[in-house]
């Protein structure tokens, strides 16, 4: 599955009102790669991830996945492309069930009247069950989301995005406020995605960036600062100055 | 453990109380014409006034439901709603014109008497048609329908949502209105279209037109909820309500929230458009006035009182609180203003989930 496409950002800037949330900012993710961005607050790292799903759009740059330029293309469009995102706040539809929420995520005619013919087929069900069973929620198929513990609203919602079957998750702190064995849960289940797709983890935690063990870039101001495995780029003297030294 | 498609969250016991309730009121409601023919000192014997009264109140039902689709579900808090359902009644107001024929007090062949009195020589162009009783039906759908597809489709593409949306179609009603009351736009002005008096053959100020025109509503009202029903229990519904709780989220998950929305809006401008036809031949009037902001506003805590996002509620909503208003409108006719106001803080304070929402506590 690893023929994917890869991703790759070209001098992105984003400017807000005269201030660069993003710099010039130039990034490959290469297809089944599992990446973690770190950096300090305001260093760009959520406006990152807004101009790939199409919620921002760049004021100058490139993004591209595959040979498709993002740039163009609307929020719903980028999805389709499969492009999905988990949301820092987990955000889920708290009047349904989880049964229903990864039923509304699961790949399928978008349409109107297409959702209002949907008939619940076999298949879809199987893959819902096995998506439950994966981020380990199959105990409670017919709780309403709005129910959840923390940990499991964000393990719902990385269910909802494995639904759209993305070749590429983008997965914003996942897990700010999670206990430490959530957090290892979280880990391994992040792992055990990537390579099927390529995923992109924007974290704070440098424990949990150490767990996932894999290539790490740094964000500050707006541009890359540094890029390699953990141990690389927690001896970069800059990264230490901006980041770590604090 | 069964994984049933519909949505679990509702104690099941309630939700067959409900249905059957609703069987209930609807049988009900379909012998009333019948006890109106039993003579007048008979027990049971229900009067005229009741009858039409009842229709009525049947018409504003369908509204209800149709403002519930579009708010309860899909998050739309139309304050316009009565502007479609005006619109549907005016369609139906042109064609009962038409029918008069050369009835009317000036007696031109062809010119309803307003149009005499304002000196038209011919009939403008878009009255052409609307003698014809199914093109009418279909301007009935179709006038609203795409009054909603316009404005629908520029809010909801430019993502104007909430409290911006509701203003929006506020300010659309209002517009009607002013724009209605004019003579210039050759719809009876602020007099509006009465005096009708046949339709599809049948005299009108007959009993046995009412008591068709009554079982029309009905029939009218049970296939509404049923379409809604269907609607809203399908995984569309699903989306409808997963939009009105976190829009950007669907947006994210890949659908087209705005063609979503749309659909929602279109269908339920269609089925207001539905219930002010039928109302217009049972009240015998339409003019600028059905335009007026207050009316839809009245809607909206309709099924705020009755419970939104359940469809049953807006059903009751729309019985409850107009019942409440013909009787303190000739109990109390001071107060009726206050009370529905106090109606609507009491509810949105101590009753979030409306009559619906109270039942279901009862029940656990």
């Amino acid at each position: 599955m690893s023929k994917g496409r890869r991703l790759y950002l070209d001098g992105v800037s984003v400017v807000f009102d005269g201030f660069r949330a993003l710099n010039n900012l130039s990034l490959i993710v290469e297809p089944g790669e599992l990446r973690s961005v770190i950096g300090p607050n305001g260093a760009g790292k959520t406006t990152m991830m807004d101009v790939i799903t199409g919620k921002t759009r760049p004021t100058g740059g490139k993004v591209l996945f595959g040979e498709t330029d993002l740039t163009r293309m609307d929020e719903a469009g980028i999805a389709n492309l499969g492009i999905g995102r988990k949301f820092q706040k987990p955000t889920m539809f708290d009047a349904l069930t989880v049964f229903e929420n990864l039923e509304l995520a699961l790949k399928a005619p978008r349409g109107p009247i297409a959702c209002l013919r949907w008939k619940l087929t076999g298949e879809a069900r199987t893959r819902i069950e096995t998506t439950m069973a994966e981020i380990g929620l199959t105990e409670r198929a017919q709780d309403l989301a709005g129910i959840l513990s923390h940990g499991q609203r964000q393990w719902l919602e990385i269910g909802m995005l494995l639904m759209q079957d993305p070749e590429l998750l983008l997965v914003d702190e996942p897990v700010a406020g999670m206990t430490d064995s959530e957090t290892e849960h979280t880990a391994a289940l992040l792992v055990r995605i990537a390579g099927r797709r390529s995923v992109v983890v924007v974290e704070h935690d440098l424990e949990f960036v150490r767990a996932l063990g894999r290539r790490v870039t740094v964000l500050c101001d707006g541009s890359v600062l540094s890029e390699g495995s953990i141990d690389h780029v927690q001896n970069d003297q800059r990264v230490i100055e901006v980041y770590l030294g604090r | 453990m069964s994984l049933a498609v519909s949505t679990p969250s509702s104690p099941t016991r309630l939700r067959l109380g409900l249905r059957a309730g609703l069987v209930i009121f609807v049988l009900l409601l379909g012998i009333m014409p019948l006890l109106n023919l039993l003579p007048v000192s008979h027990p049971l014997h229900v009067s005229d006034f009741l009858v039409s009264i009842t229709g009525k109140w049947i018409c504003y039902a369908i509204l209800a439901l149709s403002l519930d689709l579009a708010w309860g579900y899909a998050g739309i808090l139309s304050l316009g709603h009565g502007a479609f359902f005006a619109l549907g009644g005016y369609a139906m107001g042109m064609h009962l014109m038409r029918l008069i024929g050369p009835r009317g007090v000036y007696g031109h062949p062809v010119l309803p008497d307003f149009m005499v009195f304002l000196g038209y020589q011919e009939l403008p162009w878009y009255w052409l048609g609307f003698d014809s009783f199914p093109f009418a039906m279909l301007m009935v759908l179709l006038v609203p329908g795409l009054l909603a597809l316009v404005v629908g489709f520029l809010s909801f593409r430019s993502r104007i949502t909430g409290v911006y949306l509701s203003i929006l179609t506020q300010a659309m009603t209002f517009a009607l209105m002013l724009a209605f009351f004019r003579n210039d736009m050759g719809l009876g002005g602020n007099n509006g279209f009465t005096d009708f008096k046949e339709l599809l053959g049948f005299s009108l100020n007959t009993s046995g037109a009412r008591a068709g025109l009554f079982y029309a509503s009905l029939i009218a009202l049970v296939l509404s909820f049923l379409i809604c029903q269907r609607l809203t229990r399908s995984k569309y519904g699903r989306v409808l309500t997963a939009i009105r709780d976190a829009e950007s989220r669907v947006r994210f998950l890949g659908y087209d929230t705005t063609s979503h929305k749309l659909f929602a809006f279109v269908l339920s401008a269609m089925l207001a458009g539905v219930a002010g036809a039928l109302y217009v031949p049972q009240v015998g009037i339409i003019n600028p006035g059905e335009f007026s902001p207050a009316n839809s506003i009245e809607a909206v805590i309709w099924v705020a009182v009755g419970g939104r996002g359940t469809l049953v509620g807006a059903v009751l909503g729309a019985f409850t609180v107009n019942g409440l208003k013909t009787w303190l409108t000739s109990a109390a006719p001071d107060l009726w203003l206050f009370v529905l106001g106090g109606l609507f803080v009491a509810v949105t304070l101590f009753l979030p989930k409306g009559l619906i929402g109270l039942m279901k506590g009862r029940g656990r």
